[in-house]
């Protein structure tokens, strides 16, 4: 095919993809979501932790993925916040905790009751990785001794009894890559052996399902957008990742057309090269 | 003398954090804990080096014209306008040097450095991420085509798995009859993601862990000396 047909071919697929894209959003479909049993198991983790406890949570993604992980932070801060419990906020990226301020400025506006110090803090972004968490295990405090607004971590509230990774009743890591989940289950449940749980980009989840195992070492996994309108199902919420999954669904469908159309337009260019053959 | 200290650096260094995990007590429990605070020391300085590197990179290239130097132009511009309205004037509740700058917050709403983050930095970089959609689309369109078995094998599941990730897929298949769960969209998906997927992430995994295993003991014992640079 000459490369003029194949750049039409190109932008009527943009064009027909952008469509569909746009036209749900403007148009919600409503599709339901069923729960998975990933995500069900995070879930749980949040639910059956006591009140009153401290979790972590790591924001280890920037701006590109806050379409998919945003709202897997907005479900399970409320979520926590709802079973009245305390959130430290950590970041492995540096826009990490840019994110999580985001996040908190989002979900406070349910509940203004919460305040800064004594039911979330956001102790910033930290570099080094997996060394970084290994160094939290034995000593928060040493790591981290100030929060981002640079108030000194002794003057928290909420961290005065709070000195390692074990005092925290489980670890969420939304990661987009490295340093993230991978690092937390590594250092935070197989070093220091809390319950870690996540969320990531869906063309990553394949590769963080091994972990989920009889140990137990990823307790539930969100990937991707559905996992995150799953869960904002699950705390009965009508969130964005609800919204924006019709426009993921119509995506899907319309890549399946493709491949499909594409298949035959392949089966076609094969049986006239063969036919061509047979006439030589 | 140029190659052998920082080999024997490498030799304690490794055995030293090596030996810690097998005996977590004083005096390898105090010295693993300093090499970790030096380590999250210099990888701050590893920041400012890519940094450096940066500026360095890009204004040759602008210097020098070459092609599309505009771009990196456009890249250097953007990095010391953040830096530098995160230098004066802060971000979200940390001052900068001029204080939190009341007036222009009155003015934009934000601190300057918190306004292009939100403004422009977020949404540029989520578009970013949000055009492998379109190339996704095109290329699924181009190279999933059934050539083989293998390939064959290969499109089923993805189209499953496609679907399955998708509120219609679900929807599609939700109608039948409990004893015919396993052709539900899910359950199939869930089985793929399960089974298939997580044995063949499980053999990579052990596979790439026992070749950095592999590898760290090569640079730890001197075997391996490419991090080093070259000879001359």
């Amino acid at each position: 095919m000459s490369s003029k047909a194949n750049l039409v071919e190109r932008r009527i697929i943009f064009g027909l993809l952008f469509i569909v894209v746009t036209m749900p959003l403007i148009f919600p479909i409503g599709w339901k979501t069923e729960v998975s049993p990933h995500v069900q198991m995070a879930y749980d983790l949040v639910e059956n932790s006591p009140q009153g406890s401290i979790a972590i949570i790591s924001f280890d993604y920037d701006p590109s993925t806050a379409t998919e992980l945003q709202p897997m932070a907005y479900a399970m801060i409320e979520h926590a916040f709802s079973k009245n419990q305390k959130i430290i906020a950590v970041a492995l990226w540096p826009q990490g905790a840019q994110m999580a301020d985001e996040a908190f400025g989002q979900i406070l506006a349910k509940f203004p009751d919460k305040s800064y110090g004594t039911d979330y803090v956001n102790l910033g972004y930290k570099t080094g990785g997996m060394v970084t968490i290994q160094a939290m295990g034995r000593d928060i405090k040493s790591v981290f001794p100030a929060d981002v607004k640079g108030t000194s971590i002794q003057d928290i509230a909420m961290l005065k009894t709070f000195n390692n990774l074990k005092n925290a009743a489980y670890i969420v890591s939304l990661s987009a890559g490295d340093p993230g989940i991978k690092q937390w289950i590594m250092a935070g449940h197989d070093m220091f052996g809390v319950s870690v749980t996540g969320g990531t980009t869906a063309v990553s989840a394949p590769g963080f399902l091994p972990y989920i195992n009889q140990q137990n070492q990823l307790y539930g996994l969100l990937g991707g957008l559905k996992a995150a309108a799953e869960y904002e199902a699950l705390i009965n919420v009508i969130g964005s990742a609800t919204v924006k999954m019709d426009a993921q669904s119509v995506a899907h469908i319309l890549i399946i057309i493709l491949v499909v159309i594409g298949n035959i337009k392949a089966y076609k260019i094969r049986r006239k090269k063969a036919l061509a053959a047979q006439g030589d | 003398m140029k190659r052998t200290l920082p080999m024997i650096l490498t030799f304690l260094v490794g055995m030293i954090v090596i030996l810690s995990e097998f005996i977590p007590h004083f005096p390898f429990s105090k010295i693993n804990s300093t090499l970790e605070s030096w380590y999250l020391i210099i990888s701050g300085f590893a920041m400012l080096l890519g940094l450096i590197s940066l500026v360095r990179v890009n204004s040759s290239k602008v210097a020098s014209k070459e092609e599309n130097w505009q771009y990196y132009l456009a890249g250097l511009i953007s990095l010391f306008t953040m830096v530098i309205f995160g230098l004066l004037w802060g971000m979200q509740e940390t001052a900068g040097l001029l204080g939190h700058g009341e007036s222009i917050q009155n003015w934009l709403g934000k601190k300057p450095f918190d306004y292009l983050f939100d403004n422009a930095y977020l949404h540029l970089s989520a578009t970013m991420f949000s055009l492998l959609a379109f190339f996704i689309a095109s290329a699924a369109y181009r190279a999933f085509i059934i050539r083989s078995f293998e390939s064959n094998l290969l499109m089923i599941s993805a189209i499953i798995v496609i679907l399955g990730r998708t509120s219609f897929g679900t929807m599609l298949t939700s109608w039948l009859p409990q004893r015919l769960y396993f052709l539900q969209m899910s359950y199939m998906t869930d089985f793929i993601m399960k089974y298939p997927n997580t044995a063949a992430q499980r053999a990579i995994m052990i596979s790439a862990a026992l070749g950095i295993f592999g590898s760290s003991l090569r640079i730890i014992i001197g075997i391996e000396r490419s991090y080093l640079g070259s000879d001359k």
